[in-house]
């Protein structure tokens, strides 16, 4: 039952673009709003079909409207994605080469870290080997500060982390650069940066933050679902989007 | 085909801003049966795939709002399937409308620079997912002086039209920055606003047109609505402006409730 592309899937695809990553309840309420500004019909839990709508037309374009989830609270965002890129070319518009570079330097200490965080110590000592032109640590610091704004990294308490529009767009890319050194999240099968580990040294899985939450509730004993091993970590609790501040 | 690579510096676009490369003088548009022959020789998924890819480059060009030029388009993107490029530009300007709801226009038929222009009317939408975007506001507020002046207005009255709304184009502003820049640089390289020098004025004194963005983008009876409103009166009676408002099909909006 696909639904016709109307203007109204255009304004949805034109907001998509301009803002790079959306939350669900973001979604759900532009949904609505350009159904009713077409004067289309609208459906609370259709947002799956309209959204497919607009996806089939983006298809021979190689993009996509894709969902992720955050690795910090657990909610589901969508972003538009090309899916031909190979390269972190989408931002080559807004960077110069060695800014990319040093992104991708930040994205290589965020993929090979435990905790899947980079600290601006470490990136800072990244910048002095670069092969394209150096960046002094001022420039750095300002070059992170214009990813975060641009929503490539985020940034607590002095250690930044992928963002997960990044995550979302990115994971193509990501998992045909990194292939095996990527961590993947036992539950949901997606590439995993901030996660928790299974200590048994034989087995080592990894589940994200939020997936552990929502695996483990209400769990006395959790244990690990591969390995069986008691599953030492503190098993964090449930974010409900309803208390969300948006940044 | 022999190269011929003549750095024509000739070339120079002084308005068009810093750092434009010369128009590729080897590229001339290739006749339909050459498109026809070069179709033949591809794939369907061949020619797909280079459109997508000069969809995306487009795209990427245009988050900044400036004009893409055909020969950064044939050098960077199309390259060896430049004898089909008319082919592709159909098609991309057909994905453009079908599915992004984007209407590509080519405001210079000579040097074949293009811009993407929307189609849909600017809509204010859930503040969290459409924020209001203060430049906006002030290139509204500038587009309607002209229009109410009949089209063309001489800087200083822009420049104290500001200064009365506390945006002083002499000095930083908390939201804009360098004022002026934005309005004679970035608007124009936009193509929202013209700023054209007066001859035989000394010191330098510049008008200020609508753009030919603005032309397609903006609506002359929203201002007129607006401009109601501020001044409690009715639209109607500024009888030219209203006519002139109402006159033209606004290629500008398509209307909200429109099926394709």
């Amino acid at each position: 039952m696909a639904q016709q592309m109307g203007d109204g899937h255009r304004r949805f695809l034109q907001t998509m673009m301009a803002n790079g990553v959306v939350d669900e309840q973001g979604a759900r309420s532009l949904h609505q709003h350009c159904c009713e500004t077409h004067n289309t019909q609208y459906a609370r839990d259709k947002l799956d079909d309209f959204i497919a709508a607009i996806n089939s037309k983006l298809q021979p374009m190689f993009m996509q409207i894709r969902r992720g989830m955050s690795e910090d609270n657990g909610q589901q965002y969508y972003a538009l994605v090309n899916m031909a890129e190979t390269d972190v070319t989408r931002m080559s518009s807004d960077y110069a080469d060695n800014e990319l570079e040093l992104f991708r330097k930040t994205m290589d200490l965020i993929v090979g870290s435990e905790s899947g965080k980079a600290s601006s110590t470490d990136i800072l000592n990244s910048a002095d080997t670069l092969t394209t032109k150096k960046l002094k640590k001022s420039e750095t610091e300002h070059l992170l500060n214009r990813l975060v704004h641009g929503q490539w990294l985020s940034e607590k308490r002095g250690e930044y982390t992928l963002s997960t529009r990044c995550i979302i767009e990115m994971e193509p890319y990501i998992r045909t650069m990194y292939q095996d050194q990527v961590k993947v999240c036992q539950i949901c099968h997606n590439i995993a940066f901030q996660c928790q580990i299974c200590e048994n040294p034989v087995c080592g899985i990894k589940i994200h933050n939020p997936c552990v939450a929502r695996y483990f509730k209400g769990r006395s004993e959790p244990r690990c679902p591969a390995c069986d091993d008691f599953w030492p970590h503190e098993i964090p609790e449930i974010r409900r989007p309803k208390s969300q501040s948006r940044k | 085909m022999t190269q011929r690579k003549r750095l024509s510096t000739a070339r120079q676009q002084g308005t068009l801003g810093t750092q434009e490369e010369d128009d590729d003088p080897t590229f001339t548009q290739p006749s339909t049966s050459q498109v026809q022959k070069g179709l033949e020789k591809l794939t369907p998924a061949q020619v797909d795939q280079k459109t997508a890819e000069v969809v995306q480059y487009f795209l990427v060009k245009d988050q900044k709002k400036l004009p893409i030029r055909r020969a950064d388009i044939v050098k960077h993107v199309v390259k060896e399937y430049r004898n089909i490029y008319p082919e592709i530009m159909k098609r991309v300007t057909r994905t453009f409308d079908q599915v992004f709801g984007l209407k590509l226009v080519e405001i210079d038929t000579k040097n074949h620079v293009y811009i993407l222009i929307n189609k849909l009317e600017t809509v204010e939408g859930p503040s969290s997912i459409t924020p209001t975007n203060p430049k906006m506001g002030l290139l509204f507020v500038i587009l309607s002086v002209i229009f109410m002046k009949g089209g063309v207005v001489r800087e200083t009255l822009i420049w104290n039209t500001l200064k009365k709304l506390r945006v002083d184009p002499g000095e930083k502003h908390e939201d804009f920055g360098d004022v002026k820049k934005l309005v004679t640089d970035e608007f124009v390289r936009q193509r929202y606003l013209e700023f054209v020098r007066i001859p035989h004025t000394e010191p330098v004194e510049h008008e200020f047109h609508w753009g030919q963005r603005a032309d397609v983008e903006v609506s002359k009876a929203k201002i007129l609505e607006f401009m109601g409103q501020l001044h409690e009166q009715d639209p109607q009676s500024w009888s030219q402006q209203y006519r002139e408002a109402h006159s033209t099909t606004d290629s500008s909006q398509a209307s909200t409730s429109s099926q394709r």
